[in-house]
């Protein structure tokens, strides 16, 4: 695996390239590749915290084990834009090291060229889930 | 010639019946001459995801909103936005959206401060549609440009700035969003973002009535006879009311606007769209936190 510093790099150098019109299709296509949430998770929706910044109901889980951070994310198929942001969240930073996601980048959610094309107030939904994942490993590490 | 009206039996209970239509109405209608259908969505991806077959998107932050000034968009970029859509001053617009039809409702209040004559909304939005099990395409349909002309923008009826909002103290003003939001409560862990105002609480003197008590569990409007007792029993507003609506950002409240101009007919809404995150943030305006609607 590459360093997160140069996925997220790389990341934002294919949205920078693209029109607005092709980024919106990319996040895109990470809403329809974020992972479901393992049954026992489905089957016990409490252990997963809310994320309230996002006006969608998202909700997350963070577990940490052998240093390594895993995330689970619940987003409802009515919001793909919100699902995007916990997909791109979700391949940027899971199987990480405890080090690697506490000091990720507050940026990210700055990073993707979307500000033109999405509202303010999702970008903070994004900001919210990255700081929620952080505070998660904080407790658990 | 305008298309026809919906004859359903609860649609027109209401007093301005010709602004909605139903689910099946849409579904009869869909490739009526001089109808568009428009999408228009909080979530920007939902219309590439699949939307009613033969309608186009107008999104409220890339197309409605001016890119750098907070505002709607230009005259000149309306009618052209308008025409790239298909539409011309005298086609029939049918909105419909997501979360009960919040940025529909939005689209349409703009619509109107631009004088479109015929738009309407579709009663229980794309959730309803998509219960239903109604056909849904990922097709982007080509329009035939229309030929909108350059209207000038009235915001005197329907629009409140904050000056009218100080002016309007002391009348008739409705909080719709949350009991939460209302009170004042933080709704966040202090580590956490700020909502997009730098206070919390509400205008003084606005009563808290949430905009989702006038819609049905399928998202649908509730019915005249209880939107009645909703808004002129339970709330006291009386009919001949100046009222102004507002939330956080004015997408809410055109719902809620919505219900009480056309579904109500009671003639003077407006709505205040600089909402909460203008009047949260603006030094010196009187704020009333608590669940009491408060002096001024």
């Amino acid at each position: 695996m590459s360093s997160l510093e140069a996925q997220l790099e790389a990341l934002a150098a294919d949205f920078a390239a693209l029109t607005l019109a092709e980024r919106l299709d990319l996040l895109l296509e990470f809403s329809e590749s974020l992972p479901e949430v393992p049954q026992n998770l489905v089957d016990h929706p409490d252990l997963l915290e809310r994320v309230v910044e996002c006006q969608s109901p998202v909700f997350l889980l963070v577990e940490v084990a052998d240093n390594l951070v895993t995330i689970h994310f619940t987003v409802p198929r009515e919001a793909p834009t919100t699902r995007g942001f916990a997909s791109i969240l979700h391949t940027l930073l899971n199987g990480r090291s405890v080090e690697e996601v506490l000091t990720a980048s507050d940026a990210i959610p700055d990073s993707l060229s979307l500000s033109a094309a999405v509202s303010p107030l999702r970008l903070r939904g994004m900001r919210g889930m990255l700081a929620r994942i952080k505070r998660q490993v904080e407790a658990k590490r | 010639m305008p298309t026809g009206f919906d004859t359903d039996q609860k649609i027109n209970e209401y007093a301005h019946p010709e602004v909605l239509v139903t689910t099946a109405w849409v579904a009869a209608n869909l490739s009526t001459p001089n109808v568009v259908i428009v999408e228009s969505d909080e979530d920007l991806l939902l219309y590439q995801t699949g939307h009613i077959p033969g309608a186009v998107r107008i999104d409220w932050h890339t197309d409605l909103n001016d890119p750098v000034r907070r505002d709607y968009l230009s005259d000149e970029a309306f009618a052209k936005l308008l025409s790239s859509r298909g539409i011309s001053r005298d086609t029939t617009v049918i909105l419909y959206g997501d979360k009960s039809n919040w940025w529909a409702s939005y689209t349409l209040w703009a619509f109107k401060l631009w004088g479109h004559a015929d738009v309407r909304l579709m009663d229980g939005g794309r959730d309803k549609w998509v219960s239903e099990g109604r056909a849904l395409s990922t097709e982007v349909p080509q329009m035939i440009d229309g030929e909108y002309p350059v209207i000038k923008r009235d915001d005197s009826i329907l629009r409140a700035f904050r000056d009218d909002v100080l002016a309007h103290l002391g009348s008739p003003l409705i909080d719709v969003r949350s009991p939460q939001e209302y009170s004042g409560e933080r709704t966040h862990m202090p580590e956490y973002p700020e909502e997009g105002a730098l206070r919390a609480g509400h205008i003084p003197g606005a009563i808290s009535v949430p905009w989702a008590k006038a819609t049905n569990e399928d998202k649908s409007f509730k019915s005249r006879a209880e939107l009645e007792s909703l808004y002129l029993g339970e709330n006291g507003l009386r009919p001949g009311d100046e009222v102004i609506v507002y939330c956080r950002i004015g997408e809410r409240s055109s719902h809620s606007w919505f219900v009480l101009h056309y579904l109500l007919g009671l003639p003077n809404i407006r709505n205040y769209d600089g909402s909460w995150t203008e009047w949260g943030s603006l030094v010196g305006v009187p704020i009333v936190q608590g669940t009491e609607p408060g002096t001024i």
